[in-house]
């Protein structure tokens, strides 16, 4: 209790020091990646023109390495500038399309990882009161992993018809797995003596499943959902590819494909906002993982 | 003569049977209990006394013989929800805070929320924590989450507390406040207790009857009863009559390890 008094007292910067720690290292770490990729592109990448770079100088690298041309490694502030740029003759400068279809892929990933989420935790539940279950099931749920999603998606596709709601069910196939797996062995994680306690108390299985169970498998779940937040999509943008649907983020990363050799920095600009929506995701499900379990020992400690 | 608390009759535990790594745990156990007493079970290590607690708790079932508690199967009595249980551990629910951890046997068992609340609340005064029932497990010392799990354990007026070494994880001066507050709370309550314990004072200044086991099978060995006045206080751990059964009891002890090893 002195611990929460002291922390009452300091500032909201004191409080949350590690957090703001985390992300300035994060933060170091992206510029030093940034100073990194120049740097080659300095010492062995092609020569720099003053019409090719906000600075105005000439520069000859000093060797010249093909895996660090303009080509295969575009200058970072064409990649930022491509975002400016109009995505097609006369269309809406690249970051709107962007922006659309990150929205598109969007609800395709979080339909699928609520579809994938509800998925993995029932049959959790389900595998962690029926060992029979889960012996005969566990077997085909791995199984059902270790199959190419590239294979899968174009069935599904056939299966369910062309639109976005297909790409919501590849992309829960992806992300049921990891619920699944970490639901099991929350829901098996507490103490003999806390179930030997609901038994004192007649409890039923459904409220020891509710009041004891679930509890104590949440901090599994939610570090499960996180995987499954950034695999959720990876799901959609790969379902959108066999799915020939255009609007999303896998259409614009096919696209930007086909013209890489004139316009490498529009597929990097594709890549750097597939990675965002992955991250904010993750970062999103992360939020709430801290405030479902902010007054459990472990998660202050760990913060 | 009323009907006892518990009756244990002729019962025999054994686990693995039929199988080479069976064990007799318990052989044999006779034994009755009042309403209103306060019960410790002592023995060396292996000796079956948390198994006989556990039967009596119906969580585990005996091989041979039978336990009537309140004239009822254990089974039946689990179901009422006569038995209030404390383990060593304290076993609170980490996402719960203190009160909340108190609510939880009456939201199992449908307690109207008003009434829950009033009871958490008056159980945290029996057990002296009034002030902290908006705290979590983690900001408690140890001392303080058994008196939780305490508290919890009698919300719901149980007729039979079973507690299972429920001091052994505290230091000396905590454990003999504990006692004290046990036994406070039995004299006020009425509650029939059943206690498991290695400590032979522990034993001595909270019962009014020890039953001493003998492992290996573990029976009954004797059943001593407590002459001391009901009410316990400080002055009774330098009683002469305190020591003379505390000395009879470990006298008795050491005979059954003295012979376990022969």
């Amino acid at each position: 209790m002195s611990n929460s008094a002291k922390t009452a007292e300091k500032s909201f910067f004191a409080r949350n020091a590690p957090l703001f720690r985390r992300f300035l290292v994060s933060f170091i770490l992206l510029i030093g990646l940034m100073v990194v990729w120049e740097g080659l592109k300095w010492f062995a990448g092609d020569p720099w023109r003053p019409d090719n770079n906000p600075f105005k100088i000439a520069h000859q690298p000093f060797w010249r390495v093909k895996y660090f041309s303009d080509l295969n490694l575009p200058h970072l502030w064409d990649i930022f500038g491509a975002f400016a740029d109009e995505s097609r003759r006369n269309g809406p400068p690249l970051i709107q399309t962007l922006a659309v279809a990150s929205v598109y892929t969007f609800r395709e990933a979080f339909s699928g990882f609520v579809l994938g989420g509800l998925l993995g935790f029932v049959l959790g539940a389900l595998f962690a009161h029926l060992t029979l279950l889960e012996r005969g099931c566990m077997p085909y749920v791995v199984a059902s992993q270790t199959v190419p999603i590239l294979a899968i998606a174009p069935m599904i596709i056939i299966w369910l018809g062309q639109d976005w709601g297909s790409v919501a069910v590849i992309s829960a196939y992806l992300t049921f797995f990891p619920v699944t797996v970490s639901t099991l062995r929350g829901l098996r994680s507490p103490n003999p003596v806390a179930v030997e306690l609901m038994r004192s108390y007649a409890s039923t299985t459904w409220e020891t499943l509710w009041k004891l169970r679930f509890p104590a498998a949440l901090p599994y779940i939610l570090t499960a959902l996180k995987v499954s937040a950034t695999a959720s999509v990876v799901g959609a943008i790969i379902g959108e590819l066999p799915s020939g649907i255009r609007e999303g983020l896998g259409g614009a990363i096919l696209n930007f494909n086909s013209y890489y050799a004139t316009k490498p920095s529009r597929l990097w600009a594709a890549i750097i906002v597939s990675a965002l929506l992955g991250i904010l995701f993750f970062l999103a499900v992360s939020l709430i993982e801290y405030w479902v379990l902010k007054n459990r020992h472990r998660v202050i400690e760990s913060r | 003569m009323p009907t006892p608390v518990a009756s244990i009759q002729n019962v025999t535990k054994v686990f693995n049977p039929g199988k080479p790594n069976r064990v007799v745990a318990l052989e044999d156990i006779h034994l009755e209990i009042q309403a209103g007493e306060f019960i410790s079970l002592i023995g060396p290590s292996g000796c079956g006394k948390s198994t006989l607690l556990r039967l009596i708790g119906d969580l585990t079932s005996p091989s041979t013989g039978a336990i009537l508690i309140n004239g009822k199967s254990a089974q039946q009595a689990r179901l009422d929800r006569d038995y209030g249980m404390v383990f060593q551990a304290a076993t609170l629910y980490e996402w719960r805070n203190v009160l909340q951890n108190i609510e939880l046997p009456l939201e199992i068992m449908k307690y109207p929320k008003e009434e829950r609340i009033a009871r958490a609340e008056k159980m945290l005064r029996l057990v002296e924590l009034e002030k902290f029932g908006k705290l979590f497990p983690w900001q408690l010392s140890g001392g303080m989450q058994q008196r939780v799990s305490i508290a919890r354990a009698l919300a719901f007026e149980p007729k039979l507390l079973l507690m299972d070494e429920p001091f052994g994880a505290l230091d000396e001066m905590t454990r003999e406040r504990m006692q004290m507050e046990v036994q406070r709370i039995w004299r006020e309550t009425g509650i029939t207790i059943v206690f498991v314990t290695h400590g032979i004072p522990e034993a001595v200044f909270l019962s009014t009857r020890v039953v001493l086991l003998s492992p290996r099978p573990g029976r009954i060995a004797e059943v001593i009863p407590v002459d001391l006045p009901k009410e316990r206080t400080d002055e009774t751990r330098e009683d002469p009559r305190f020591f003379e059964i505390a000395n009879h009891l470990r006298e008795k002890l050491r005979e059954i390890e003295r012979t376990q090893r022969n």
